[in-house]
C-alpha cells in the first residue's frame, strides 16, 4: 500500500518535467526539492535524536557560500566545490555536535541560535571574502562533461537526485542500529547508555550527517539563484524548516518531504490567489489548524487513517520507522 | 568478578556512601538490602557510571570501572535496570529489545550506507536474537505492540529484556518486583534464576523479603551509607544488627 504510493510518487516525480511545461513551475518544484533536503536534514536531528536545531540555516549558508567562493573565486567546477561544501558543513556540524550536545534540550537551541547569528555576522563583515551584504553575484550554473545544468529541467533532475540521495541516507540510516540509537536517545536516554549507547557518538553523528545535508541543499541553492547574499543565514529559512518537519510528520522519513512540497507550493498557490497580506493571514491559520488537529504531523496522520481502513484496534503508536 | 572497595558518595553535606566494601560472586545471586535512604540505588549509580563517586573503587575481573561513562561499562558486561520502569515507551516491544541489542550489532555508518547482503544478514541475526529475547520473557504475544501501551507488569518485563538483550555478564537489577502483583513476582523470581542458570551474575536491590530470600545466594545490608551485614539469607535473617536496622532497637530480643 504505502510501497505503491511510494512508487507512483516517485515516478510522477521523475516525470514531473513532462506535464510541467511552465518555468515557473518548476522552479517551484525545484525550490519544493531543495527545502526536501533541508527539512530532511532537519528531521534527522529534530526527528529522530530529539534535538532541535535552530540555527540549521548556518549549514545551509556554510554550504551556499563555500560552493559559490569555491566556484567564483577559485574557479572551480561546481562537483569538487559541492563536495567541500557537504564537507565544510559537516565540519561545522560536527563542531557544534561536540560543543553544544554537552548541553543538550534548551541549551543546544541556543548554541545553534548564537552559531548561526556569529556565522551570519561573518559574512555580512568580511567584505573581502563575501562581498558583505551586497552578496556574490554570478555563481556559474553547474556542469556534467557537456551537459550544461542551465535550464530548470536539468536542474530539476540535480535536485531530484540530491532529494533521492539525502532520502536514501535517511532511510538506510533510519532503518538500521544506528537510527535505532538515535531514537533511543531521543525516547530514553538513561535507557539507552544502559544498554551501550554512545550518547556523544551518535548524536555528533546524527549532527555531522544532517549538517552535510543541510550544505548540500545550500550548494544546490546557491548554484541555483546564481546568487548568495548574507540572507541565506536569515532565521526565516531555519523556521520553514521546522515548519515543515513538523506539519510533515517529524521522525517519520516521508514527512519532512511532505512538508517541502506543501509549504513550497502553497505560497506560491496563494500569492496567485490574493494580495500579500491576506496571503500571510492564510498561511497562519492554515499552520494553527494543522497544529492544532494534526499535532503529529500529516505522514502519521495518514498512515492511521490507512491502518485505521484495513485493520481497526490498531494501537496508540506512532509509525516510528516504517 | 565485581568488586567493590571503599565506595563513598556525598552529595554537598549529605553522605549517601559512607564507605561500602563488597564483592559479588560470578554465577551467584546476589542481593542489596536495606531501609529506605540506605544508599542501595546511590551504590547502582554509582557502580554502572551513573554518579561518580566521590571516592572508591569499582572494578570488574580487576579492570577499574570508576569513571567510565555508563555506555562503556555496558560495553564491558555490566548492565542495569532502573527503580522506576524504564523502556522506550512509543517504540513497540520488538524495537525496545532491538534496541537493546546495540552491542551486538557491528554495522558502523559506512556499512549501513553501503547496505548490502552483510548488513541484512545481519539485522535478520538481531531480529531472531530479539525474538528469542521476548519469548523468553514471555512477552510473544506483545512482540509489535507499543511499550507505552503495556500494563505496568509487562513493562516491566521489557525492560527486563532490553537488559538482557545488551548480552550482560553482571545484570544489576533495580527492584524488578517493585509494584508488582505477587504471581508477576514469581514470574520475575523464575527468571531471574534463569537467567543465572545461563550463567549470569545477578546484584539485585529488592524491598520484598520473600523474593530476596528465596532467591538469593548472599545477601548485603546497606544501612545508613555502610554494609552492617552480609552472608547467606538464613545468617542476614538471624542478623541481629539487621534486625536492629529494620525494627528498630529494641526488638532484637525477637
Amino acid at each position: 500500500m504505502t510501497r505503491a504510493g511510494g512508487w507512483l510518487l516517485a515516478a510522477g516525480a521523475l516525470t514531473l518535467p513532462l506535464w510541467l511545461q511552465s518555468p515557473y513551475h518548476l522552479h517551484v518544484a525545484i525550490m519544493a526539492g531543495i527545502f526536501g533536503v533541508l527539512a530532511m536534514s532537519l528531521n534527522l536531528l529534530l526527528g529522530y535524536t530529539g534535538q532541535l536545531s535552530l540555527g540549521h540555516a548556518a549549514f545551509f549558508g556554510i554550504g551556499a557560500y563555500t560552493s559559490a567562493l569555491l566556484t567564483l573565486k577559485l574557479d572551480w567546477s561546481f562537483w569538487p566545490a559541492l563536495a567541500v561544501a557537504v564537507a565544510l558543513a559537516a565540519l561545522a556540524g560536527f563542531f557544534i555536535g561536540r560543543l553544544a550536545l554537552k548541553l543538550r534540550g534548551a541549551y543546544f537551541v541556543l548554541v545553534t541560535i548564537s552559531f548561526a547569528g556569529v556565522i551570519s555576522l561573518v559574512s555580512i563583515n568580511w567584505i573581502e571574502l563575501t562581498n558583505g551584504p551586497l552578496g556574490l553575484p554570478g555563481v556559474p550554473a553547474p556542469a556534467l562533461g557537456p551537459w550544461s545544468f542551465r535550464t530548470k529541467t536539468a536542474y530539476y533532475y540535480l535536485v531530484l537526485a540530491a532529494c533521492g540521495l539525502s532520502y536514501l541516507v535517511c532511510r538506510r540510516l533510519v532503518m538500521s542500529r544506528i537510527g535505532r540509537a538515535l531514537v533511543a536517545l531521543r525516547e530514553n536516554e538513561p535507557l539507552a547508555e544502559s544498554v551501550g549507547v554512545d550518547v556523544t557518538h551518535y548524536l555528533v553523528l546524527a549532527a555531522v550527517v544532517s549538517a552535510a545535508m543541510a550544505g548540500l541543499g545550500g550548494s544546490l541553492y546557491a548554484h541555483y539563484t546564481r546568487f548568495v547574499s548574507p540572507e541565506v543565514f536569515l532565521f526565516t529559512y531555519t523556521v520553514t524548516m521546522v515548519i515543515m518537519v513538523v506539519a510533515g510528520g517529524k521522525g517519520t522519513l516521508a514527512g519532512p518531504v511532505v512538508g517541502a512540497t506543501l509549504f513550497t507550493v502553497l505560497p506560491e498557490a496563494l500569492r496567485a490567489a490574493a494580495s500579500w497580506q491576506w496571503q500571510m493571514l492564510a498561511y497562519g491559520v492554515l499552520l494553527v489548524l494543522l497544529v492544532f488537529f494534526l499535532p503529529r504531523g500529516i505522514v502519521p496522520w495518514l498512515a492511521r487513517v490507512m491502518a485505521g481502513s484495513q485493520a481497526p484496534a490498531e494501537p496508540d503508536s506512532p509509525t516510528i520507522r516504517r | 568478578m565485581l568488586a567493590v572497595r571503599d565506595l563513598a558518595v556525598r552529595f554537598g553535606g549529605v553522605t549517601a556512601l559512607e564507605s561500602v566494601s563488597f564483592e559479588v560472586r560470578p554465577g551467584s545471586i546476589t542481593s542489596v538490602i536495606g531501609p529506605n535512604g540506605a544508599g542501595k540505588t546511590t551504590a547502582f549509580n554509582a557502580i554502572t557510571g551513573y554518579l561518580r563517586p566521590t571516592g572508591g573503587l569499582v572494578t570488574y575481573d580487576g579492570a577499574p570501572l570508576t569513571g567510565l561513562r555508563p555506555s562503556a561499562i555496558a560495553r564491558r558486561g555490566i548492565v542495569r535496570t532502573f527503580q522506576k520502569t524504564s523502556v522506550f515507551p512509543a517504540l513497540s516491544v520488538e524495537d525496545n529489545v532491538l534496541t537493546g541489542l546495540h552491542l551486538r550489532g557491528t554495522a558502523g555508518f559506512f556499512a549501513v550506507l553501503a547496505g548490502g547482503r552483510r548488513l541484512t544478514a545481519e539485522e535478520r541475526a538481531l531480529s531472531s536474537q530479539a525474538r528469542a529475547v521476548i519469548d523468553f520473557v514471555g512477552l510473544g504475544h506483545r512482540r509489535r505492540e507499543a511499550a507505552s501501551a503495556l500494563p505496568y507488569g509487562e513493562q516491566r518485563l521489557v525492560e527486563l529484556a532490553v537488559a538482557l538483550a545488551a548480552k550482560p555478564r553482571v545484570l544489576l537489577l533495580d527492584e524488578p518486583g517493585a509494584g508488582m502483583t505477587g504471581s508477576e513476582k514469581a514470574v520475575v523470581s523464575g527468571l531471574i534464576r534463569r537467567v543465572r542458570e545461563q550463567g549470569l551474575t545477578v546484584l539485585l536491590v529488592e524491598h520484598d523479603m520473600r523474593m530476596v530470600m528465596g532467591i538469593s545466594d548472599t545477601v548485603i545490608v546497606l544501612n545508613g551509607g555502610r554494609v552492617i551485614a552480609e552472608g547467606s539469607p538464613a545468617a542476614i535473617q538471624a542478623h541481629p544488627e539487621v534486625i536492629r536496622a529494620y525494627l528498630g532497637a529494641s526488638a532484637g530480643s525477637t
